[in-house]
C-alpha cells in the first residue's frame, strides 16, 4: 500500500513551533520582527535623542536635512529632528496600528464573514448587504468622519482603520465559508449531531485559517499606509507623536533632495510586512496537515 | 435492429495491419526523488475495426497510457521517457506539439469519462461540432454544418436540429457523451479512445451509449482503445484485452480467453471481485420483529423560484409518497437512477432536508423534535457517503474522526473516547497505530472503513450507506462489501443500502426497492424482485447491467434514446401517484 510505506517516512508531529523553527524563512522573519518589537519596547534607552528633539546642527546651512553620518545615523528630517530615534518610536505607533488595528480588523471580518457564509438567510443577506455598502463607501471619507467624532488619539486611530479595514476579509470570509457549508464533511457532522458553534469552530474556521493568514499579513501594510494618510489629513496620530507613516508623509517633499527620510521608513514599512508574511506562509503550511510529509 | 450478440463477433474474419502500434512505451513522472515511472514497457497493438480494452484498478497507469498516446500527458513533470507510438508510419511520442494538433481529432480521437466538462459551456453544441470540423477539413461552413448534422443523427439523437441550437447545460448526461462522440466520430478517425465513457452514466443509458459505439465501429471500421474499470463493459464490448497493474501490463489475451482461462493470479483475482447478478448468498430471512426504521408516506419537495417577485413557481418533485419499513438486522436497498430520489430519501432520514409525512427511528419520529430531541434521534442513525475523502474533515486526526460523534454526544471520557476508537479502527481492519493519521495518508479504501468506524461509533440502529462502495476499485468494493456484512452480524445493525448499481445491490441486500422518478415502483425480497422482476423499468434495470461474461447472450432490444421525464412540476400539478399491488408474498409492485 503505497500510502502505507510513504506515511511511515513522515516523522511524528512535533510541535507547531519546532516545525516552524525548522524553516529557514521563517526565523529570518521572526528576527525581524523581534528586532522591531525590541526596537519599540526598548526606544527610550536605545534612541540617541528624544524623538521630538530639534537639533541646530541638524539641518544645513541652508535649512536641509542632513544626510546619514555618524552622528545622525539615518539622517535628519525637515526639522533637524533625529530620523533613527523617531523610527524608533515610531515603532510603537506603527505596531500597534498594524497588530491591534489589524487583528480587529481580521476579528470582526471574519466573524461577520462566518455567520453570513454559513446560515445565509435573512441574516445573511443583512450581513453582507451592510459589507457591500461599506465596500462602496470611501473607506478615506469614513474614516475622516469617526476621526472627526472622536478625539484622535492612538487608540481611536487604531479602532477607527480596524472599523474601516474588515470589510475585505469579511468578503472573502464569507464566499469560502459558503463553499465549506456545502462539503459533505459538514453535512457528516450535520448528521451525527454536532451543534453549530461545533460545526463554525472547530470544523469551519480551521479552514479558514490559511485566508486569514495571508489577508492579516497583508493587512499590516495597508493599515500602516492607512495610518499614515490619516495622520497625514490631520486626523491621525496627532504630531509631534511619531509613526512610520507619518514620517514618509510629513517628509515626503523632501523627496528629491533628501530620499532618505522617505526611503528609510517606507522600508521599514515593507521588512515588517514581508516579516509577517514570511512568518504567516509558514504558520499556513505547519498548521495544514494536508501539507505534512510534502516539500 | 442488429441483435448484440452479433456484433461481439470480431468485426472481420481477416486479420488487418495494425493501425495503431506501441511499443515499449514508458511515461515518467519528475519527482523530487528523479523520474518514478507510471506506465512501464507497455506494448500492444490495434487494428482497424478492433475492440482493444485496457482494463485495471485506478493507479494502474490506464489513462496515462490514453494521454500518452493522445499526447496530453500534463507538461512540464509528465513525460513520454521511452518507447514508440506509431500511428502508421508517424511516431506520435516523438511528433511535436504543432503536428499533433493536426493528428488529433482527425486521425485519433478521444471521448472522456465526464462529457460536461469536455463540452465547451458558452458554445452551441452545433458551433463546437461545425468548428472541431472546420479545423482539420477545409470546408465550407454550411458543408461543415450539414456533416455535423449527419454526426448527430448518427449518433441516434432525437431532434438534431434543435440539439444544435442548444449549450452542453440543456443536455441530459447521455445526451452529451452522444454529443462527444458525434464530435470524436465526425472526422472519421482511424482510432477511437474511449476513456470510461460510460462510468459517469446511468445504467440504462449506459447500454445505449454502448451499442451505440458498437455500431458505429462496424459502420466506420474504427479502432477503439476502450479504457474502463468495468470488467461487464469489457466482457460486452472488447476483442482483445490488456490488464494493466501498477503501471504494467499484468496479461494480454483475447476477451473469451481472459474470461476463461485468466493466466495471471492477479486477473483471476481482479474478475473474483467483480459483483455478479445472481451470485447473491442465500441469507436466513430476518425476523420480521418491529421495524427499526418505518417511512410512511414521505414527500419531499424542492420550490424552484421565478418571475419577478422571485416566488416558488414550480415545485422538484424528488420524493412522492413514499412508504416502507426497514427490519432489525437488515439491508434494504434503495436501487434507481440518478435523479430518482434515493439520496433524498437519505437526506431526509437524517434530517438535512425538510420533509412532509412521517419517519419513525426506532420508535422515535424525526417531525416536531426540538434540538435536544433531534440530537437523541441522531445517535440511532448514522450515514456513509459516496467520498470518504470528502466526508472526512482533511484537517482531523482519524482517531479524533471516529470519535467525533462520541465527543458531540457527551459520551466518555477523552480517554476512554480514544480507546473506544481505537477498538473500533480495529473492528473496520485497520491498525490502533493510525490512529494520529490524517485522511489524506490512507487510501480511499481505508478512508470508507474509517467512515465506516465513525458510523459504527454510537451503536446506531440505522446506517445509510449512500452509495458507499461507488468510488472504490472493484477489489476494495468487495472488502468493504464483506466488511459491512461481518459488521451487520457482530452488531446487528440495519443498512440502508442506496445504490444505482444493480449487480452489487443483488450481492448484498435482503430487501430491495426500486425507485423512479421519486416513487418506489417494485418492493420485495431480493428474491422477489431479482428473481421474478414485475415492473418494466425493474426489468429493465437488470437487462442494462452490463454482463462479466462474453459468452452471455443478450436479448434484442429497441435502441432508443430514452429520455427520463422531469420531476419538475407547476404548482399544483404532480406526477401520478402510483398505487402499489401485493403480487405476493409482500412483493408489491407498481400498477399500471
Amino acid at each position: 500500500m503505497g500510502s502505507a510505506t510513504k506515511a511511515e517516512r513522515i516523522r511524528r508531529p512535533k510541535g507547531a513551533m519546532a516545525r516552524l523553527l525548522q524553516r529557514r524563512m521563517a526565523v529570518f522573519g521572526l528576527v525581524l520582527i523581534a528586532i522591531v518589537v525590541a526596537g519599540a519596547v526598548l526606544a527610550p534607552w536605545i534612541a540617541p535623542f528624544s524623538p521630538d528633539e530639534q537639533h541646530f546642527d541638524g539641518l544645513t546651512i541652508e535649512g536641509a536635512p542632513l544626510p546619514p553620518d555618524a552622528r545622525f545615523i539615518m539622517g535628519t528630517d525637515l526639522l533637524g529632528r533625529d530620523l533613527f530615534s523617531r523610527v524608533l518610536y515610531g515603532a510603537r505607533t506603527s505596531l500597534v496600528i498594524g497588530i491591534v488595528a489589524n487583528g480587529v480588523a481580521l476579528l470582526i471580518g471574519t466573524l461577520v464573514g462566518i455567520t453570513a457564509g454559513y446560515f445565509r438567510g435573512w441574516l445573511g443577506a443583512v450581513l453582507m448587504r451592510f459589507t457591500d455598502l461599506m465596500m462602496a463607501f470611501p473607506a478615506l471619507l469614513l474614516a475622516i468622519c469617526l476621526a472627526a467624532i472622536f478625539q484622535p488619539s492612538l487608540w481611536i486611530v487604531a479602532m477607527v482603520i480596524a472599523l474601516v479595514n474588515w470589510v475585505q476579509t469579511a468578503r472573502v470570509i464569507y464566499t469560502e465559508t459558503t463553499s465549506l457549508a456545502t462539503r459533505d464533511f459538514i453535512a457528516a457532522e450535520r448528521t451525527l449531531g454536532a451543534g453549530t458553534g461545533r460545526i463554525l469552530f472547530r470544523h469551519i474556521l480551521p479552514h479558514l485559517v490559511p485566508t486569514i493568514i495571508v489577508w492579516g499579513t497583508l493587512g499590516i501594510s495597508t493599515t500602516v499606509l492607512l495610518e499614515a494618510t490619516l495622520s497625514f489629513l490631520g486626523v491621525g496620530v496627532q504630531p509631534p507623536t511619531p509613526s512610520w507613516g507619518n514620517i514618509i508623509f510629513e517628509n515626503q517633499t523632501y523627496f528629491q533632495s533628501a530620499p532618505w527620510l522617505v526611503f528609510i521608513p517606507g522600508a521599514v514599512i515593507i521588512l515588517l510586512a514581508l516579516a509577517f508574511n514570511l512568518v504567516g506562509d509558514a504558520l499556513r503550511d505547519v498548521l495544514d496537515p494536508t501539507q505534512r510529509g510534502r516539500g | 435492429m442488429i441483435p448484440a450478440a452479433q456484433a461481439m463477433e470480431p468485426t472481420t474474419g481477416a486479420v488487418t495491419a495494425p493501425v495503431l502500434r506501441v511499443q515499449g512505451l514508458t511515461v515518467s513522472v519528475q519527482t523530487e526523488d528523479g523520474l518514478r515511472p507510471l506506465v512501464s514497457e507497455l506494448s500492444f497493438v490495434v487494428r482497424r475495426g478492433e475492440t482493444l480494452a485496457i482494463a485495471g484498478e485506478s493507479g494502474s497507469g490506464k489513462s496515462i497510457t490514453s494521454l500518452a498516446i493522445m499526447g496530453l500527458l500534463p507538461p512540464p513533470a509528465v513525460r513520454v521517457t521511452g518507447g514508440q507510438v506509431m500511428l502508421g508510419e508517424t511516431d506520435l511520442a516523438t511528433l511535436p506539439e504543432s503536428r499533433m494538433r493536426a493528428v488529433r481529432g482527425d486521425r485519433i480521437a478521444m471521448i472522456f469519462q465526464e462529457p460536461m466538462t469536455s463540452l465547451n459551456p458558452v458554445m452551441t453544441v452545433g458551433t463546437q461540432l461545425i468548428e472541431a470540423i472546420r479545423a482539420h477539413e477545409d470546408v465550407s461552413r454550411s458543408a461543415a454544418r450539414a456533416r455535423a448534422l449527419e454526426a448527430l443523427r448518427a449518433v441516434r439523437l432525437s431532434q438534431p436540429e434543435r440539439r444544435m441550437t442548444q449549450y452542453a447545460h440543456e443536455l441530459s448526461g447521455g445526451m452529451r457523451q452522444r454529443v462527444m462522440i458525434a464530435m470524436a466520430l465526425a472526422l472519421r478517425p482511424e482510432v477511437l479512445i474511449a476513456d470510461e465513457p460510460t462510468t459517469a452514466l446511468d445504467v440504462t443509458v449506459q447500454r445505449e451509449v454502448l451499442d451505440l459505439l458498437r455500431d458505429l465501429q462496424r459502420e466506420m471500421g474504427t479502432a477503439i482503445i476502450l479504457i474502463t474499470h468495468d470488467m461487464g463493459v469489457v466482457a460486452e464490448m472488447a476483442d482483445r484485452v490488456i490488464v494493466m497493474q501498477n503501471g504494467r501490463m499484468v496479461e494480454e489475451a483475447a476477451t473469451k480467453d481472459l474470461f476463461a482461462r485468466p493466466r495471471e493470479a492477479y486477473t483471476r483475482d481482479l474478475l473474483a471481485a467483480v459483483p455478479r447478478m445472481g451470485a447473491g448468498v442465500a441469507q436466513a430471512e430476518k425476523p420480521a420483529d418491529a421495524p427499526v426504521a418505518r417511512l410512511s408516506d414521505v414527500v419531499v419537495r424542492f420550490g424552484l423560484k421565478g418571475g419577478v417577485l422571485g416566488r416558488v413557481v414550480q415545485n422538484v418533485h424528488a420524493v412522492e409518497h413514499v412508504s416502507f419499513d426497514i427490519r432489525r438486522g437488515e439491508t434494504f436497498a434503495l436501487v434507481g437512477e440518478s435523479g430518482c430520489g434515493k439520496s433524498t430519501i437519505a437526506k431526509a432520514i437524517v434530517g438535512l432536508v425538510p420533509h412532509q409525512g412521517r419517519i419513525e427511528i426506532a420508535g422515535q419520529a424525526l417531525e416536531g423534535l426540538d434540538a435536544a430531541g433531534q440530537k437523541a434521534y441522531r445517535r440511532q442513525v448514522q450515514m456513509v457517503f459516496q467520498d470518504p475523502m470528502a466526508a472526512l474533515d482533511p484537517r482531523m486526526r482519524v482517531g479524533d474522526l471516529i470519535a467525533e460523534p462520541l465527543a458531540i454526544h457527551g459520551l466518555g471520557g477523552v480517554a476512554e473516547q480514544r480507546a473506544r476508537a481505537a477498538d473500533l479502527m480495529a473492528r473496520v481492519g485497520l491498525s490502533a497505530d493510525q490512529l494520529d493519521r490524517y485522511p489524506h495518508e490512507f487510501s480511499g479504501g481505508q478512508r470508507q472503513r474509517i467512515c465506516i468506524a465513525r458510523a459504527l461509533a454510537l451503536n446506531p440502529a440505522l446506517i445509510i450507506a449512500d452509495e458507499s462502495v461507488s468510488a472504490l476499485d472493484v477489489s476494495v468494493q468487495a472488502r468493504v462489501l464483506a466488511l459491512l456484512r461481518a459488521l451487520q452480524d457482530e452488531f446487528g445493525v440495519a443498512f440502508l443500502f442506496i445504490s444505482h448499481d444493480m449487480a452489487v445491490v443483488e450481492n448484498i441486500s435482503d430487501r430491495v426497492a426500486v425507485m423512479y422518478l421519486g416513487q418506489i415502483v417494485e418492493l420485495g425480497t431480493r428474491a422477489q424482485v431479482f428473481g421474478n422482476p414485475q415492473h418494466p423499468y425493474t426489468r429493465r434495470l437488470i437487462d442494462a447491467v452490463p454482463v462479466p461474461d462474453p459468452a452471455h447472450q443478450r436479448m434484442a432490444q429497441a435502441r432508443l434514446a430514452g429520455e427520463v421525464p422531469s420531476p419538475v412540476h407547476a404548482l399544483g400539478a404532480g406526477p401520478e401517484r402510483v398505487r402499489l399491488r401485493d403480487v405476493g408474498q409482500g412483493h408489491l409492485v407498481a400498477e399500471g
